[in-house]
């Protein structure tokens, strides 16, 4: 509001050597990248040219880079006057390009160059509205961004206590409802899998504020202690489970004893080498691990010693035969789909409890000021060591639900860039936030695996949508914290100020 | 010397015999012997770089001592040596409680969390090491209201009640002085070393600082250790002034004597010499 008074307004000439210079660094780019192209033709090589190509990237530069100047400084409707014309335009003609053309799609040849040309317009004429209506909108004051957000935050942690018991009926009655088929379960299994992860990691990261890179390594490890206790000791897989729980906190314990003297960036790089070294015994250990032929028939879990497969093994009982139904195939999914809420369920328990513990306020403040809690006695690194070694069980529960889900595994499962998702679900949800790693889960997991018909792009748009998370909120989105207990029991007299 | 430092030990609650730190080649604190006694305010001042903080970091198990030994003599549970103590075990077992020069608050923690985590060690004892707690069982639900009825008592004590529930971070500067003060007084402490707690504060809130101190000496009984640059606060409430200088001792004694100390007022105010000295320097430079 008085901001918008003193927001000077550059001059043209200015601006149009600005977006000019802009514009020159994009033809100097897309000259060689874009303009030249080298093509297979029969008999050898063929360079073609694409300089209408070249031509546009350097126009359409330019008028971002106005747009984009002009935005910051309030003159907001000139630019949405011509963005959303722009994006109606493109959209129409995408839209109706097989009426003109069915061999080729308008403006340009490439639909995903069209589709991003059109996001763009959109997003800058809402934006040029937005601001338009909201006079001194809050495009510069990120800090009155930031309290908003908090604000959010707690409404949301409030909104939980109702929020939570509704999505968890939500997915209690979701195999049940009638578009859930094979290939919602199964996305709704992944999701609710990387929830877990997600919980189990927050533990490490939120709460202690060990920034860890190789989680994976103890998914490995729970995934291939069920495998190989399975195969080599016949055992099944509710007597697996807590032992692959156990060997992963284990593992934990043998990592972090040399490693939790480190702090900060420094951890990180050395979890991530972890991580990979894991990986790599796994990939190489071949007499034992099966090496990268992985480890195949890894025998399902059973539902109170009832299988779940069409044709019971000897001495067994199939469920539906013990139940008297007839057999679904996916009714193995349905139970897939409980055995992973299950665990979700516990890890969101168990972690929810012990943060009102001591040990889990302690890990806290660990996070916060490691100096000040040895002063004040607490034993720093057995603090974290438990914390590493219980998100290291977690990881362990998951990996051998992941085995037993695929039933197969190899090394290949395990590779960094699933430690990176994972983090990205904590840091992106808001770190120690419970509600937000779910909604991260469905952001990060559920919508690229709807979205495969986009392919190589929905990367692409995962790290523009974290590039955009860490501009925009770099705490992650629902990051507020409740304190884990009150002196006054009446929640308005906190004054957050 | 020596005889006088037995004598003192007798009934010293922290003696330091002979300590020495070095970094490399820098000494920061050069052989220096003294002895805190509890129901005593013992201030130790010097101007900068002269060491006050290093011999803080050695006590409280930041550092380890080059040479010299540090005693402390627990009312209840014995002498212990500190310097052969690792860092955490020293507030945890000896008694040993500190603030920071540059306040160290959990500043996304409430007021009460940084009372409740200063009493870890007997609330995860309390809590059988989190099984008993994580069960719910009813004898750590009481050592909880316990911790919560101790850190009521600090909050009382500085007025903090009202605002039990606030982040730490967002107290104004004076308050987390107060409630760094309270922060360690909840570990129960047999000795509480402050550092520089009146920086920063205004005339009224260091009057306030001086009740506090007075409080914790008089109702409790343990012994504090001050470093401090505010004479006012200094000489206010010390029973007894160690002053140090270039990392060695040059005065030990009550405020009265240690005011009057030539070795004092050289070391403050600079050397009281003839003018040749000085005509010396510039000559030969």
């Amino acid at each position: 509001m008085a901001e918008t008074a003193s927001v000077r307004v550059t001059p043209t000439r200015i601006l149009m050597r600005d977006a000019g210079l802009i514009a020159l660094v994009v033809f100097g780019l897309s000259f060689g990248l874009v303009g030249f192209r080298i093509e297979d033709v029969s008999g050898g090589l063929a360079l073609l040219t694409r300089f209408d190509g070249v031509f546009f990237a350097t126009v359409l530069a330019f008028l971002g880079r106005v747009a984009l100047t002009m935005l910051h400084e309030r003159r907001a409707l000139p630019v949405a006057l011509v963005a959303l014309p722009v994006a109606l335009a493109v959209l129409l003609l995408q839209l109706f390009a097989d009426a003109l053309d069915p061999a080729r799609s308008y403006p340009f040849r490439s639909e995903v160059v069209n589709w991003s040309l059109f996001a763009v317009a959109l997003a800058l004429g809402l934006r040029g509205v937005w601001l338009n209506w909201h006079h001194g909108g809050l495009l510069s004051n990120r800090e009155a961004r930031e309290r908003n957000m908090d604000e959010v935050g707690a409404k949301v942690q409030q909104a939980a206590r109702y929020l939570g018991p509704a999505l968890l009926g939500l997915a209690i009655v979701l195999p049940f409802l009638p578009f859930a088929d094979r290939r919602v379960l199964d996305i709704a299994i992944l999701v609710v899998t990387y929830i877990m992860l997600g919980w189990g990691l927050n533990i490490v990261v939120g709460l202690a504020g060990l920034l860890d890179l190789g989680y994976v390594a103890f998914y490995a490890v729970g995934a291939y202690s069920y495998a190989l206790l399975a195969q080599n000791f016949d055992l099944g897989f509710w007597t697996c489970l807590p032992l692959a729980g156990i060997l992963a906190a284990f593992a934990g314990i043998l990592l972090g004893f040399p490693v939790l003297r480190l702090r900060g960036d420094y951890l990180a790089i050395v979890t991530l080498g972890f991580g990979e070294i894991i990986r790599i015994i796994l990939l190489n250990w071949y007499t034992f691990t099966g090496g990268p032929d992985g480890i195949s028939g890894i025998p399902r879990p059973t539902f109170f010693g009832l299988e779940l497969g069409k044709r019971a093994s000897d001495g067994g009982e199939t469920f539906h035969s013990f139940f008297n139904l007839t057999y679904a195939p996916i009714d193995r999914i349905i139970f897939m789909f409980y055995l992973i809420l299950g665990l979700a369920l516990l890890t969101n328990l168990f972690t929810l409890r012990i943060r009102k513990l001591p040990i889990g306020r302690a890990w806290e403040a660990l996070r916060e000021d490691e100096t000040a809690c040895r002063s004040l006695g607490m034993n720093p690194r057995n603090t974290k060591l438990t914390a590493f070694s219980i998100g290291a069980m977690f990881g362990g529960f998951g990996g051998s639900f992941f085995a037993t889900r695929q039933g197969f595994i190899s090394p290949e499962s395990f590779t960094f860039i699933e430690s990176a998702v994972i983090l990205a679900i904590v840091v992106l949800g808001g770190m120690g936030s419970q509600i937000g790693v779910v909604f991260a889960a469905i952001l990060l997991i559920g919508l690229p695996e709807f979205f495969r018909e986009l392919q190589q792009y929905r990367m692409l748009a995962f790290g523009m949508a974290m590039v955009t998370i860490m501009v925009w909120r770099p705490s992650g989105l629902l990051a507020h914290r409740e304190p884990t207990l009150r002196l006054h029991p009446d929640p308005d007299r906190t004054g957050a100020a | 010397m020596s005889a006088v430092l037995r004598d003192d030990a007798a009934r010293a609650l922290l003696t330091v015999e002979h300590l020495t730190m070095r970094f490399g080649g820098l000494v920061a604190i050069n052989d220096v012997s003294f002895a805190a006694r509890p129901r005593e305010i013992t201030a130790i001042i010097g101007p900068n770089g002269a060491g006050k903080t290093t011999l803080f970091n050695c006590l409280t198990g930041f550092y380890q001592p080059t040479v010299g030994r540090l005693t402390l003599h627990h009312p209840q549970r014995g002498p212990f040596l500190l310097e052969r103590m690792e860092g955490y075990a020293i507030p945890n077992r000896a008694g040993v409680a500190r603030t920071f020069q540059n306040i160290r608050l959990f500043p996304q923690m409430s007021v009460l969390e940084n009372l409740i985590i200063a009493q870890h060690n007997k609330l995860m004892r309390a809590s059988g090491y989190t099984f008993a707690g994580l069960l719910g069982l009813p004898g750590y639900r009481k050592a909880e209201q316990a911790a919560i009825e101790l850190a009521r008592y600090w909050l009382d004590r500085i007025h903090l009640t009202e605002r039990a529930d606030w982040n730490a971070g967002n107290l104004p500067y004076g308050d987390q002085r107060r409630l760094e003060i309270a922060r360690a007084m909840c570990t129960e402490p047999a000795l509480l070393c402050l550092d520089e707690p009146a920086a920063g504060l205004n005339p009224r809130e260091s009057a306030e600082l001086n009740r506090l101190l007075t409080y914790i000496r008089d109702q409790h009984g343990i012994g504090l250790l001050l470093i401090e640059h505010d004479m006012t606060v200094v000489m206010g409430i010390s029973d007894h002034i160690v002053v140090l200088d270039y990392g060695r001792k040059i005065s030990d004694g009550t405020p009265e004597f240690v005011r009057n100390d030539p070795a004092v007022i050289r070391a403050y105010l600079g050397e009281e010499e003839p003018d040749e000295d000085a005509d010396g320097v510039s000559t030969g430079a």
